[in-house]
């Protein structure tokens, strides 16, 4: 047993230098913006550029629309997938699992042959950057709001409601919603840490957006590039430690990610 | 949104109404997933006047800058596969059955979650923060060997470089999936061997293995087509050096470089194929490790 433990420090011990090194090399290199000594200078530098909060401002918008798009879409899908039509739910996993199959930057390329040319034009509004990142969010949201529909009991609660004379409308937004807080912002947790770095599909559908901002940044300045990358990883850390918090004891499987 | 809301009415003439409830789902699928990915099929196999043919794909197989771009791309998902899955499965087993705190298993399993979503443009500054030319490693070694690895002609903006770099999405995602299997093995499982007079190395071998094998397959399946289709992380760390399919299909959708919009098309179907195999084998080995996970 004594070995076993040796060994599992050992590799514990890489893993974490695996994990806090980058880290580490990011918030060192990012303060020596001025020579010789260490300073805060890079991130007062980042921090009072207008275009930052411009650009930062653009992805929390485009991450509170596709988070509500999302919800939208998944949630009375899903449940409607449990109460009424279970045979769908192949069908519906199946699509949640396309982001996975067609990546970003794929259905950027579908997206752009089809939809940016006449007579579509879709491109001219961010009509096609939302939609993109609602099919990226869509594992997460799924997968999330699943579980969370098989914790409650649906198909009693819907029944109940009913019978008491309350309509679809009433359900999904007195009964389902409250039910699915939760695994509903588990969902969205995720979605949020997604969007607010995404490149891919900002970038080439060319909409300002956080992510290539920081790509800009890195390829015209130094220092302040480290900086900004610390700033979305506290981004992620915040979600994530969120998500992990809310669903204390349940299991986050993940399929795909915006790499 | 404009143009699911137009559709969300389909014609419904004496079909199963139950199906109506998930229809905006679905158009929207159709709209902004099926349809594309239907277009690049069809124009892969699109000549530049309209008429059907071959072509691009045979040019998938003879063009060298594309070949190159797969080979790169499928050497790099490989080695990040296995290596992501080799080591964060010895992580994962070192925090669930390596007799460590309980309080590191909780941390670990935040940490997986922030790692495998850290990926993109930070993550690729972190690295050049990290092993690029005035990178903290870089100067630790330089400093150690007393030597300029800039004069060396040594250089992280290659294969192997962002092999590095995609290592750290790679293995916390393995141990994020692993650490639940590990948990599945059963106490009994192995006493039972042990009362069947097998060792560790038995139990292994006969038994946790077998059981393990369709997730960590699965997984290296899942973790391959995560560095497949990586893009905003390539693109970030060493621009357009790295010849990878996804980096080739960024650069045709900013400008026809191949000189071949039906080109493209096929480039962009053969990620597709490759992807959706990926997929199947992943999903075909979910269900085979749902076996024994209950």
């Amino acid at each position: 047993m004594k070995k076993i433990n040796i060994w599992a420090w050992i590799i514990l011990f890489i893993g974490m230098i695996y994990f806090f090194l980058p880290l580490i090399s990011t918030l060192e290199f990012s303060m020596k913006m001025i020579k010789d000594r260490y300073t805060f200078e890079a991130f007062r530098v980042a921090f009072t550029d207008r275009v930052f909060f411009e650009r930062f401002g653009y992805s929390v918008l485009w991450a509170l629309l596709t988070i509500t798009l999302s919800t939208l879409l998944v949630v009375p899908t899903a449940y409607w997938v449990h109460w009424k039509l279970p045979k769908a739910r192949p069908f519906v996993e199946f699509v949640t699992l396309m982001p996975f199959v067609v990546p970003a930057v794929v259905l950027t390329f579908g997206f752009i042959r089809l939809y940016a040319r006449p007579p579509f034009f879709l491109n001219d509004r961010p009509i096609l950057l939302i939609a993109g990142y609602i099919i990226l969010s869509l594992p997460y949201m799924f997968r999330a709001v699943d579980t969370g529909l098989r914790a409650i009991d649906v198909r009693t609660l819907t029944e109940a409601a009913l019978s008491l004379g309350a309509g679809w409308g009433t359900i999904l937004t007195q009964v389902i919603f409250p039910n699915l807080r939760v695994a509903i912002l588990s969902g969205v947790f995720l979605t949020f840490a997604i969007v607010m770095g995404e490149f891919t599909f900002a970038s080439l559908l060319a909409k300002p957006a956080f992510g290539p901002y920081m790509e800009e940044i890195g390829s015209m300045r130094a220092y302040t590039p480290q900086a900004l990358s610390l700033v979305s990883f506290l981004l992620t850390w915040a979600s994530i430690g969120l998500l992990q918090w809310i669903g204390r004891g349940r299991v986050q499987e993940q399929v795909a990610g915006a790499h | 949104m404009n143009v699911a809301d137009n559709l969300s009415k389909p014609p419904v003439k004496k079909m199963n109404w139950d199906w109506v409830g998930v229809a905006p789902f679905f158009i929207f699928a159709i709209v902004f997933l099926f349809l594309p990915s239907l277009s690049i099929f069809y124009r892969s196999f699109q000549a530049n006047d309209g008429g059907f043919t071959f072509d691009n794909i045979i040019a998938l197989f003879t063009v060298r800058d594309i070949i190159n771009a797969y080979k790169t791309s499928l050497q790099i998902s490989l080695i990040t596969a296995v290596g992501g899955a080799v080591f964060g499965f010895l992580l994962a087993y070192a925090v669930v059955l390596g007799g460590l705190p309980r309080g590191i298993r909780t941390f670990m399993s935040t940490f997986s979650g922030v790692a495998s979503n850290f990926a993109g443009v930070p993550l690729a500054f972190a690295f050049i923060a990290t092993m690029g030319n005035a990178g903290l490693v870089t100067r630790w070694i330089e400093g150690i060997f007393n030597i300029s690895t800039r004069e060396l002609g040594f250089s992280i903006y290659n294969m192997w470089g962002l092999s590095i770099v995609y290592m750290y999405f790679q293995f916390p995602l393995m141990v994020l999936i692993m650490a639940p299997a590990l948990d599945g093995l059963r106490r009994e499982w192995r006493e039972a061997a042990e009362n069947l007079g097998g060792n560790t190395y038995h139990y292994w071998r006969y038994v946790a293995f077998p059981i393990l094998m369709p997730s960590l397959l699965g997984t290296m399946i899942l973790l391959f087509g995560n560095a497949f289709g990586a893009y905003a992380t390539a693109y970030a760390f060493s621009g357009s050096f790295i010849n990878l399919v996804t980096i080739l299909i960024g650069a045709q959708i900013q400008g026809d470089v191949l000189y071949n919009p039906g080109l493209g098309n096929a480039l962009a179907l053969g990620m597709i194929f490759i992807m959706g195999l990926s997929m199947a084998g992943y999903v075909w080995m979910q269900r085979r490790a749902a076996r024994w996970m209950r």
